[in-house]
């Protein structure tokens, strides 16, 4: 049995901290092993020591860490025996290393095909010739738009998606017997993540590779793996095939960790009757706004956000999802007054919203809170935790010396905080603290409207979980309104009681949070929806079977620019329609609108028919 | 996320979010001691520095001290001739020799010390300063402001320093106040330079973008949100700038533009007394070791500075 195991990893045990100071094992004592051709995921939190053990199969430690125990075999070296040169070797042909960030992995200086071939001729494993040919077969294999020139480019002329599909053929040139992906999809959008998903996993059952797939994410494990060896605090918690792991953990972790992935559907009872007479919360028409030199229509040179009408009702949340770049962030720092608006109003409460800051009142400023994605910038590092939190205080409801004080022990019980966490710094916090500190921070304010930016994004499941609950439960207290912008379809519905949905600045949806439940939706809102990896095994096959077809063709489109955005990419676009009249304002019979040239009957044909397993 | 930083050595603080235990360890001794138990001045220097740092500290307090007091205690005038012998060696008359005319190198290093560290200070304090103001106005205030200053400092910069220096003591002559000036002037736009892209780096940043939505005017952000984090980098940058001026001022006294005999600072003294290299002269080496002693201590004391405040996080 043992002769068949293509790595073998016993007792392996990694340590932190100075020589000669005092160290911390944050791997301990780890066996697991992966038979040749097979696909092993490494689940776990950050902090779990996932990177450390998939890192230690290359026979490294980063900066301040060292191996400190057991053995890591193969094939038939042992890897920790081996001295620098001889780990170079295995580095050369045995084991290959994928990073989770491509943008930061290339050169910006060289073509990408330079720096594809590198390895193989770093090693001289082959001929430039023979390398240049075998990552054009890489190209095509691994599902790249022009594999015969898409080498000539340089890293910033295509796409991330791309990027992390150039590196895995990086990684792959020389043939290695084991390829290490290290959460190689975690910074991509939905979409694009399917795609690159798609790739690895067809490249890797080719080419019969054994693979270690790290990630935080189950669903996308689900996909990929064979096995999942589930990690918390530098331990095996469960090793068991993925149907196992998923329909039967037997570790207490484990379940938790399902439970966060998959989230219930929050129902709120909004308050649905007089409507009429209060004017909702925040009412944004025909928004336009975007970066840039603004010319004589007022239209800057960079539009991000193209006439989106929106309405937040008080007490209620909204939901806006969308890909990088579909402008979801400048919609939040547009009422925020961060971004200059071109055109369009705002009224908040009933009444305009100044588009600049300074025209703006103290109250309008306390009314609107902002939080943003990424904790770590959003705090300052040089103040306390207890500054950062009187701040608002003070300028908002004048509370110094110990009213202020008591008003901030109880902004901390609020969200969960210990006290004593009052007078650290931003950087003795962890990840989930931080989010949690901003989130009082907005709370000071005792706002109307509390715009959340990505806000569990860069969280992992369980903790991102704990602060949906966490924002859940203050709605129900305090009454807030949220504008929670996420490209994550399942958090959005299970915090929102609306959604819209923003492709490249359109509007191309809006309607009730239940929309998003089935078909139809606009043709773009199809394909998010379809993106979100479901927590079984085989559904990446089957998705990819009915995504295989190509696109309808269509012809050179009109000079309107209003027409509608998503048409380069639409399954379901009509030619001489779609790419010369703008679309108009359908309702859905489930209540949402939607910015489409077809009918509800067509869609819902359309969709159903997509979503039939294949 | 872009890029993942690296993990610290230290156990990162997890995801166990009601761990208290496990905070605590992570959690490093509070900065600022806010206790009102009050350690005495002394524990809390040698709390705050390290070994190189306190050794910093004293070597620019002791120079410090020096040009207050150093006319007080040496051992001759400043300026008298008392001995016949030209780049003596050490003696117990004289410890650090004597110089090209026969005067007492002690006394003449402890007269310069005067106008090396005093100038010298004086000048990189107001460089310093009126940099860091303005780059900070600019990058806070934005637009036109920030366009109109910069413009001004390019046009300062691009005029060499030591022409710079020439040209206005040559046209107002070399007096005290005018070194200070043209040092500080000369300096200023680098200055400029590194505070404003510090601040303007500062400025994209989130925490800032909260305290703008939040309604705060341009001077709280500024003072508050962006010079604490700032502050190092630029105390870095003096303590550079600090060795650039000393060694500009040598270098004009060098040309005789800088401080007017009889009086010399330390730059003046080794120009002086150059004649004594060969020899191997404590007239040419000593006000040269001066030199060293100062800008390495202050090199010291700033960089251990810096890395106090790397050590509490600005990730």
């Amino acid at each position: 049995m043992a002769e068949h195991d293509m790595i073998e990893v016993k007792g392996l045990r990694v340590v932190a901290g100075a020589p000669h100071g005092p160290v911390t094992e944050i791997v301990k004592g780890v066996d697991f092993s992966v038979k040749k051709g097979e696909v092993l995921a490494l689940i776990g939190e950050s902090g779990s020591g996932k990177t450390t053990i998939a890192l230690s199969l290359l026979g490294y430690a980063r900066a301040g860490c060292s191996i400190s125990g057991g053995s890591v075999r193969i094939g038939d070296v042992d890897v920790l025996a081996l001295d620098a040169q001889g780990r170079r070797a295995l580095r050369a042909r045995t084991v290959a290393y994928v990073a989770q960030s491509a943008a930061a992995g290339f050169n910006p200086a060289r073509t990408i095909m330079d720096q594809v071939t590198e390895p193989a001729l770093l090693h001289q494993l082959m001929s430039r010739e023979a390398a240049r040919t075998k990552a054009i077969g890489l190209f095509r294999a691994l599902a790249l738009p022009a594999p015969e020139t898409i080498g000539e480019r340089y890293p910033h002329q295509v796409s991330g998606g791309q990027l992390q599909r150039l590196m895995a053929a990086m990684a792959l040139i020389t043939d290695p017997a084991v390829v290490v992906f290290d959460e190689p999809t975690t910074a991509l959008d939905v979409t694009t993540q399917i795609e690159v998903l798609a790739a690895f996993k067809k490249v890797v059952r080719e080419l019969g590779t054994t693979a270690v797939y790290v990630s935080h994410d189950l669903a996308v494990v689900a996909q990929m793996a064979d096995r999942i060896v589930v990690l918390n605090g530098g331990a095996v918690k469960e090793n068991g095939a993925v149907a196992q792991v998923l329909d039967a953990p037997v570790d207490a972790y484990t379940r938790q960790l399902l439970a966060a992935t998959r989230r219930p559907e929050a129902s709120f009872g909004v308050p649905k009757d007089g409507a009429e007479t209060v004017p909702p919360l925040l009412d944004i028409r025909r928004l336009s706004a975007g970066y840039g030199r603004i010319d004589r229509n007022g239209v800057p040179a960079v539009r991000v956000l193209d006439d989106v009408s929106l309405t937040i009702p008080r007490g209620s949340a909204l939901g806006v999802i969308g890909e990088s770049g579909s402008g979801k962030t400048t919609l939040a720092r547009v009422v925020a007054g961060l971004v200059d608006r071109a055109r369009g109003e705002v009224l908040f409460n009933g009444e305009p919203l100044p588009a600049q800051l300074s025209g703006r009142t103290p109250e309008q400023y306390r009314q609107i809170q902002i939080v943003f994605q990424n904790a770590d910038t959003a705090l300052n590092p040089s103040h306390s935790i207890a500054d950062i939190l009187a701040r608002p205080l003070a300028f908002y409801h004048h509370l110094r010396g110990a009213a202020a004080k008591k008003r901030m022990l109880a902004l901390l019980d609020l969200v969960k905080l210990p006290a004593s966490i009052a007078t650290r710094t931003p950087a003795g916090l962890s990840g989930g603290q931080k989010q949690r500190v901003n989130l009082a921070r907005a709370l000071a304010a005792d706002p109307a409207l509390i715009l959340c930016d990505e806000v569990t994004s860069a969280l992992d499941t369980v903790v991102g979980a704990a602060i949906l609950d966490l924002l859940a439960e203050l709605r129900r207290e305090l009454g807030v309104s949220y504008m929670f912008i996420s490209h994550d379809i399942s958090t959005v519905r299970a915090i929102c009681d609306e959604v819209i949905v923003l492709y490249a600045g359109q509007r191309v949806e809006a309607g009730q949070r239940d929309v998003l439940a089935a078909p139809p939706y606009h043709p773009y809102t199809g394909l998010l929806v379809d993106s979100v990896p479901e927590l079984k095994p085989g559904w990446l096959d089957a998705r990819r079977h009915v995504a295989a077809c190509a696109l309808p063709a269509m012809g050179e489109s009109a000079a309107v620019p209003e027409l509608c955005s998503f048409r380069a990419r639409c399954p379901v676009r009509i030619d001489g329609v779609c790419n010369v009249t703008p679309p108009s304002l359908k309702k859905l019979p489930s209540g949402a609108e939607i910015l489409c040239h077809h009918s509800a009957a067509e869609l819902s044909r359309l969709q159903n028919l997509e979503t039939i397993p294949a | 996320m872009i890029s993942r930083p690296t993990h610290p050595p230290v156990p990162h603080a997890g995801t166990e979010l009601y761990d208290a235990s496990r905070d605590e360890a992570v959690a490093e001794a509070p900065v600022v001691d806010t206790s009102p138990v009050r350690l005495n001045a002394l524990q809390r220097l040698v709390q705050r520095f390290s070994v190189l740092g306190l050794l910093g500290l004293l070597i620019v307090l002791f120079w410090l001290l020096v040009a207050f007091v150093g006319p007080l205690v040496a051992p001759y005038k400043g300026g008298a001739l008392t001995s016949t012998e030209i780049f003596g060696r050490y003696s117990a008359a004289y410890p650090l020799g004597t110089d090209y005319l026969g005067r007492d190198m002690l006394s003449r290093i402890l007269y310069g010390a005067r106008y090396t560290v005093g100038l010298a200070l004086a000048a990189a304090m107001l460089a310093s300063t009126i940099g860091t103001f303005f780059g900070l106005l600019a990058a806070v205030s934005g637009r036109w402001v920030d366009e109109v200053l910069s413009r001004l400092f390019d046009a300062l910069i691009s005029i060499p320093s030591k022409v710079l220096a020439l040209v206005v003591i040559a046209a107002f002559g070399s007096s005290i106040p005018m070194l200070t000036t043209v040092a500080a002037l000369a300096y200023i736009p680098g200055a400029f330079r590194i505070s404003r892209s510090l601040a303007l780096n500062l400025m994209g940043l989130e925490y800032v973008q909260v305290a703008r939505a939040r309604g705060e005017g341009l001077l709280y952000i500024a003072r508050v949100e962006v010079l604490p984090n700032m502050i190092h980098p630029m105390l870095a940058d003096f303590g550079l700038r600090f060795v650039f001026i000393v060694l500009l001022l040598s270098g004009l006294s060098f040309l005789g533009l800088g401080v007017q005999p009889p009086n010399a600072d330390w730059g003046s003294l080794v120009r002086e007394n150059i004649g004594g290299l060969s020899e191997g002269a404590p007239a040419v080496l000593m006000p040269a070791v001066a030199i060293a002693t100062l800008t390495i201590g202050m090199n010291l004391l700033i960089d251990n500075l810096r890395r106090r405040s790397r050590s509490h996080g600005d990730a």
